[in-house]
Parts: structure tokens; C-alpha cells; sequence
């Protein structure tokens, strides 16, 4: 091929910007972080979500009545010193995985009749490093993120700014995510 | 009722309930059970900043957005009307290693006498409050979800990357309430 003179290669340039933006809006919302995430394909209105409140406040509700979201709890989880986390966490995982195989077994609708979606995970180093870093927040806070909302419903009103301090964790994860090894 | 609901539940009723939540999210409307993402669409929604991470359609995610809201209210109704009588009981050596640091209060499921607004600019309470809530949101987003898109959504469709994460939330755990929390405690 032909060396490019000066004035093709501006043009190349010039031509080839447009595809340097974003083409995917939901940058990797789907792929690396496939997790956590809407598939439906149907718009709603917005009250269609109060339903989700409901489910909410379902979890907030056990997550106070079970003590997930006691500190006291979490310490004597992770100095193995009683069964109770294990307990939750192990018997939710059954029913979750029963309920995935049921689903899909017969094929179970949304209650708008769209096909249920489950999409697998890759792995990336960041499973490993974000995950051991999460674990001491987890220990120390005594709260992982779910619990942290409930926290501040029981009145435990300064756990608002550590929800903060994670939201702002969150953000500066994701201003750095290109410099991190994942 | 009211006496029943107000004792703390055993875990083989809430753990098959929090289970639940999975196929009810689901069939709600295809949402895969997160809590963490969540403050991804905050930050999203309030300081994309132009960063790419947070370029994304949140408006579609709202839905985890109500979701988290509904938990807090849930927190607040089981608070207020089924609050628990009696003091939490506590494993005897963990009650014993916590008074070592002056923790004697077991009224409260958060405990009082180390996360309060009095306390959070002492460094024992700075980094037990705000350095710890980050790495909880900087590490789950790192690892790409939390114990509820992880542990229970991932483990429940037997994903291996998730399995390996939940194993690493497990280490960082022990790392920390074994050996560094003693020493924070003792500032």
C-alpha cells in the first residue's frame, strides 16, 4: 500500500473521531458488571416501580428482624463464632438457586409475560482485589451495602455518611477503572 | 403477633426469605437482585462527571434506586413497630474481647458507642465509618457487585466468578475482624 500522504491521514483522523465516542451508552453495564441490572426491555411508567419499594421494604424488614445488619453479628461471623450468618447466607443461596433452577426449568414469565434473563458472568482480577478489599470494609463497617440503608432506618443516623464515604468509594473507582488491573 | 414479630427470626426463616427475593425480582420484572450497584446510578445520576463508568442510561435502573429506598423504609417500620425488647445477645468471648475496648452497649444493632455523629471525627471512628464505608463501595463496585449480586444472585445461577468473589469478601472479612480491627479498636 501506499504511504499516506499528509493530507489522507488528516482526513483518516478526521474521519475515525467520530467513532471514538462512547457507542455503547451502557458502557459495560452488561458485561464486565453483569450484575445488579434491569433486563427488561419494556418502558414502564414510573409508578410501575412502587412495586419495588415493596420488595424493599420486605428486605428491609428481615435484614432488622434477622440482625443481618448487626455489627455484633458480622464480628462473630467472621471470628467464626456462631452459625447464624453461615445459616442465612447458606439457605438463601438454596432457595435462590431452586427458585433460578424452577424458573427455568418451566420456563417461568415476568408478570408482564417477557422471557426471564440470566446472563453468566466473566471473570476479571477485579473479583479478587475489589472482592478482599470489600471484605475489610464489610468487617469493619459491619454493614455491606444493603445493610447500610437498613441502618439508617433503624436511626442510626451517622451510617448515613458512611454510605457517603461508599458512594464516593464507588465514584472513585470508577474515575480510576481504566488505570486498575481487572 | 405483635410479641412474636418483635423477638429477633432464626435464620432458617430469613434465609429461605432473603432467598426468596431472588425469583421475586425476577418475575416482577427480569431485575437480577443488587444492592450495590445502586450507588453506581447515584453517582451516575448526580456526578457522572464525565466519566465513563457513569455514562450509562440510569433512568433504566431507577427501579434498584426505589428498591433500596423500600429497605430503608422496611429497617424503619421493623424500628418502630417491632422493635426488640431485650438487649442482643452476644457470643460470651466476643462480649468479653469487646468490653477489652470499652464496648459494653448491646442495645442497638449498630453499636452506639462506636458509630455516632460524636465519634466520627476521631480517627478510631473516621476509619471505622468513613475509610471503611469506602472500601465497601470502592470494593464491591471493584468486584463488580456485593453479597446480595454476588453471594446470593450469583451463587444462586452458579457462577464461578462469583463463588471466587464471595470467597475473597470471606478472607478480607477474616483479615480485618481478626487481625486489623483489634488493633483499630484499641485507639
Amino acid at each position: 500500500m501506499k504511504p499516506l500522504t499528509d493530507e489522507q491521514k488528516t482526513n483518516t483522523q478526521t474521519f475515525q473521531e467520530p467513532q471514538l465516542v462512547e457507542t455503547n451508552p451502557d458502557f459495560e453495564v452488561r458485561s464486565l458488571d453483569a450484575i445488579c441490572v434491569n433486563e427488561s426491555h419494556l418502558q414502564h411508567k414510573w409508578y410501575h416501580n412502587l412495586k419495588y419499594i415493596a420488595a424493599g421494604m420486605l428486605l428491609g424488614i428481615i435484614f432488622v428482624k434477622a440482625e443481618v445488619i448487626s455489627w455484633f453479628r458480622i464480628q462473630e461471623m467472621f471470628r467464626l463464632q456462631s452459625f447464624h450468618m453461615y445459616g442465612i447466607i447458606g439457605s438463601a443461596i438454596a432457595v435462590g438457586a431452586f427458585s433460578v433452577w424452577l424458573i427455568k426449568r418451566f420456563n417461568i414469565k415476568t408478570i408482564y409475560g417477557e422471557t426471564i434473563e440470566f446472563h453468566p458472568k466473566t471473570f476479571n482480577k477485579g473479583q479478587i482485589i475489589g472482592g478482599v478489599l470489600f471484605g475489610l470494609g464489610w468487617a469493619m463497617t459491619g454493614a455491606c451495602p444493603g445493610p447500610l440503608y437498613a441502618q439508617i432506618g433503624t436511626g442510626a443516623t451517622v451510617i448515613a455518611i458512611t454510605l457517603l464515604s461508599a458512594i464516593a468509594g464507588t465514584w472513585v473507582y470508577g474515575y480510576f477503572r481504566d488505570k486498575l488491573p481487572h | 403477633m405483635v410479641e412474636w414479630l418483635s423477638q429477633p427470626w432464626a435464620w432458617y426463616v430469613t434465609g429461605p426469605l432473603i432467598g426468596l427475593i431472588v425469583p421475586l425480582l425476577l418475575i416482577l420484572g427480569n431485575k437480577s437482585f443488587g444492592i450495590s450497584s445502586s450507588m453506581r446510578h447515584i453517582c451516575a445520576s448526580c456526578v457522572p462527571a464525565n466519566v465513563k463508568f457513569f455514562k450509562y442510561d440510569w433512568k433504566k435502573e431507577v427501579w434498584n434506586l426505589f428498591f433500596v429506598g423500600g429497605i430503608f423504609l422496611g429497617a424503619l417500620l421493623a424500628t418502630l413497630f417491632f422493635p426488640n425488647p431485650s438487649a442482643i445477645s452476644v457470643h460470651p468471648s466476643l462480649a468479653e474481647e469487646l468490653a477489652q475496648y470499652g464496648i459494653t452497649d448491646f442495645s442497638n444493632l449498630v453499636p452506639r458507642q462506636l458509630f455516632s455523629w460524636k465519634n466520627l471525627l476521631t480517627l478510631k471512628g473516621f476509619l471505622m465509618m468513613i475509610v471503611g464505608g469506602f472500601l465497601v463501595g470502592f470494593g464491591a463496585r471493584y468486584a463488580g457487585g456485593c453479597t446480595s449480586g454476588h453471594s446470593i444472585m450469583g451463587l444462586s445461577t452458579l457462577q464461578l466468578p462469583s463463588l471466587i468473589a464471595t470467597v475473597c469478601f470471606l478472607v478480607g472479612g477474616f483479615l480485618m475482624a481478626n487481625f486489623i480491627l483489634p488493633l483499630i479498636l484499641k485507639l
